[in-house]
């Protein structure tokens, strides 16, 4: 767990950056290169899963095996149409026009795309999102505050909420299994697929296969590996021959991670305490002084500010 | 809902909600009767049998007023208790793809903003020194205590699992723009309730006794002595999560509406919730002194209009540079719900406002003051918030959300509440200065 470690240091970092006024300055403008810093090392050395849409049948079998391994809910006899507080994933078919202008149908499996640098992890105010620094990203319910920031800032609009839950609501999402991934398995979705057309392993592997795929076909495949760099990059990669955003997927995603932005602003709030904080004070110390004397500011402000009872 | 009303559980919880403001309602006024009874100037009345707080003859009008709110506020309460036996499904017209709404973007965010009065009259009073502004400092930092605990009430209702409320506080997350804005919250409330603990104190001791000896007289002594500490702490903070409340949604790139999303939005909020802080003591001191029939420091508030005028300003001239930066000022001119609200936000609430307040002779007029911190509070802010929650998202997810009526009622009963905890606090207590000090009596 390196990951967890530095994710200790640097919160060492800043809080000796809140502790030391003159420290502030240097802390803060060293902290955004390291949590980057630490996100690149990691990155290539988490989990990962490869959907290749050419391969996909739509045959709903990984949908139903993760309803069975997360002991989820399940009206028998139907297979899930979309995300909610009991589907992790599900399959959604579409009939769209390919790059030759036929008109195809494609499936497309849905679930959390476990970024790299997940908005929701970074949005979450309790630590309830959490990444395990090895690619999936996992939901802690006992920690959760059912604030719903995460869906809000999630760029997939995948976290499910238990609207219908008085007072013990969940998030609710794929978690890739991760405790079955502790077991040395693959996800239950992986495990099921009889077409091969999801594949686990190393994201960094799974990059160079889809890329030799690309490279192999280039006829077949569009050139574009979604995932790759998407928000800074997710563990789940699609491969299609279909432009993604005939697909379902959201069209303008920005390449940066969002959380980078927002990060950028709270590394800054530091230089805000401080100079609002010696500002305020600065200020009340000049206007609280005694004309004549230098006096300690501490009696000034009691005899200013007389007491109305006295 | 209708099926809601089948369950007889429901009608357990619609006889409560009757119940519990109906106790609350007698119990302020059994209070307050009381305390009007032990003040100095009552006591002697009272000795005699005469309440003078009690209006004896009520018109009718009034107390028609008074039933309708407390029918608003027995429905709310109502609507409240569903919630938290059904769900927030069940009473709110929330979705995971519309996951936060009216209470946020409203109750949460509007009200944060509306209590900037507090640190904003503060600071002037406190650390700037102006001090012919100080009758106006108590009843702006009674407003803003009162104002966070109706957002961390609504938060309370809005939650989904309520009692983790705390866990920000001991799970640090300096990345998360929700964490800091919840300790800053929390936090600052605390710093208020100790800003305006000297007026409850003052009350105390003054009731309880001629004997200096009691431990409040002392207390009372030291909060007064350290007070600017608190004022400190309080700008700092305030400063801090009102502008985190812009970085909140810093997070969606893609989703909020180019007129609004900003690396900016934390200081356009930190800037606007300064002039609000202003227009916010313009309306409050105007609304009060109609409900105690008292006089208005008027010089004084058109000179914080004034002061609200040159905020407004260079927040207007930042929000137009910020968007010809962006290039975003075409989307202002497309047939689209946001670029109405756009130019409703910004005319109405800050270029109109900065006029009024700005020409001399217009301020001067009570009632064009009264309007352009009217017009600040409720487009300039309020607006402003509710674009960037609400309306600034539904360019990308689509007409999918807008509040339900219960949800607008909560609302309602929460500021119904507080407008009657100010009421009965600012009755009971000496938060406004006696008449006589700082003008001639009516």
């Amino acid at each position: 767990m390196d990951d967890l470690e530095k994710a200790r240091i640097s919160r060492r970092d800043f809080l000796k950056s809140l502790g030391l006024g003159a420290a502030a300055a240097a802390a803060a403008s060293v902290l955004p290169g390291a949590a980057a810093q630490a996100a690149e090392e990691t990155a290539g050395a988490t989990w990962g899963m490869l959907v290749d849409l050419t391969r996909c049948t739509g045959c709903n079998s990984c949908a139903l095996a993760c309803k069975e391994a997360n002991g989820l809910p399940q009206i028998p006899g139907k297979v899930p149409t979309a995300l909610d507080a009991d589907t992790y994933t599900f399959v959604e078919a579409f009939q769209v026009a390919n790059l030759r202008g036929e008109i195809v149908t494609r499936y497309v499996k849905r679930q959390c795309m476990h970024c790299l640098e997940a908005a929701c992890v970074s949005a979450c105010p309790a630590a309830a999102m959490h990444s395990s620094g090895e690619g999936p990203i996992i939901y802690r319910a006992s920690r959760c505050l059912g604030c719903r920031y995460c869906e809000v800032a999630c760029p997939f609009g995948i976290p499910r909420f238990n609207w219908d839950n008085s007072i013990t609501p969940k998030i609710n999402k794929c978690w890739m299994c991760y405790e079955r991934l502790k077991e040395g398995e693959e996800p239950a979705c992986v495990s099921a697929c009889p077409t091969g057309a999801i594949r686990f392993g190393r994201r960094e592997d799974l990059l160079v296969q889809a890329h030799a795929r690309i490279a192999s076909h280039p006829d077949r495949y569009i050139d574009h590996v979604l995932g790759e760099s998407e928000v800074g990059g997710t563990s789940v990669l699609y491969l299609s021959d279909v432009p993604f955003d005939r697909l379902g997927f959201p069209a303008n995603l920005p390449q940066v991670a969002p959380p980078k932005q927002t990060e950028k602003i709270l590394y800054k709030l530091p230089y805000v305490i401080f100079g609002m904080a010696a500002f305020m004070t600065g200020t009340a110390l000049y206007t609280h002084r005694k004309p004549a004397a230098t006096v300690p500011v501490e009696a000034d402000a009691a005899t200013e500010t007389p007491d109305k009872e006295a | 809902m209708g099926e809601i009303i089948t369950y007889p559980a429901f009608w357990i919880v619609a006889a409560l909600s009757i119940g519990i403001p109906v106790v609350f309602l007698a119990g302020a006024r059994f209070l307050a009767v009381r305390l009007a009874g032990r003040s100095q100037g009552a006591a002697a009345a009272a000795a005699e049998g005469i309440v003078i707080t009690v209006p004896r003859v009520r018109s009718p009008w009034k107390v028609l007023r008074d039933l309708v709110l407390i029918g608003v506020m027995a429905t709310g309460t109502a609507i409240i208790l569903v919630r938290f036996m059904f769900g927030l499904g069940a009473v709110t017209n929330l979705s995971d793809r519309f996951p936060l709404g009216f209470w946020i973007g409203f109750d949460v965010m509007s009200g944060v903003a509306l209590a900037a009065g507090g640190f904003v009259m503060a600071a002037t009073v406190h650390i700037f020194r102006i001090h012919r502004f100080e009758p106006l400092v108590r009843p702006a930092i009674l407003t803003a205590f009162l104002g966070y605990l109706l957002v961390i009430a609504a938060l309370l209702v809005d939650l989904g699992r309520p009692y983790n409320v705390w866990r920000p506080l001991v799970h640090w997350q300096y990345h998360s723009v929700l964490w800091e804005v919840g300790v800053c919250v929390a936090t600052y409330t605390t710093v208020l309730f100790f800003e305006f603990l000297p007026v409850i104190l003052e009350r105390v001791n003054r009731i309880e006794a001629i004997t200096k000896r009691l431990p409040t007289v002392a207390f009372y002594r030291w909060l007064k002595k350290v007070s600017i500490v608190f004022i400190i702490l309080g700008v700092v903070l305030s400063t801090l999560h009102q502008s985190s409340l812009g970085s909140l949604w810093v997070i969606v790139p893609q989703k909020l509406h180019p007129l609004w999303y900003s690396l900016y939005l934390p200081v356009f909020f930190w800037m606007s919730a300064v002039a609000v802080g202003f227009a916010m003591t313009i309306v409050e001191s105007n609304l009060s002194s109609r409900a105690f029939k008292r006089g208005l420091e008027q010089p004084l508030l058109a000179e914080l209009g004034q002061i609200a005028s040159v905020v407004l300003a260079v927040y207007l001239v930042a929000r137009v540079a910020d968007i010809t930066a962006r290039g975003a000022w075409p989307r202002a001119f497309e047939p689209t719900l946001q670029a109405a609200s756009f130019w409703v936000e910004m005319i109405a609430g800050v270029v109109v406002p900065i006029i009024l307040f700005a020409v001399p002779s217009l301020r001067r007029n009570p009632k064009v003051l009264f309007a352009g911190a009217s017009l600040v509070v409720a487009f300039g802010v309020a607006l402003n918030r509710l674009n960037v929650s609400w309306i600034g998202l539904l360019s990308y997810t689509g007409n999918i959300y807008s509040p339900s009526w219960m949800e607008l009622v909560v609302t309602v009963t929460l500021l119904g509440f507080g407008v009657l905890a100010f009421y009965l606090a600012a009755k009971y207590l000496p938060v406004f200065p006696e008449e006589g000090a700082h003008k001639a009596q009516e």
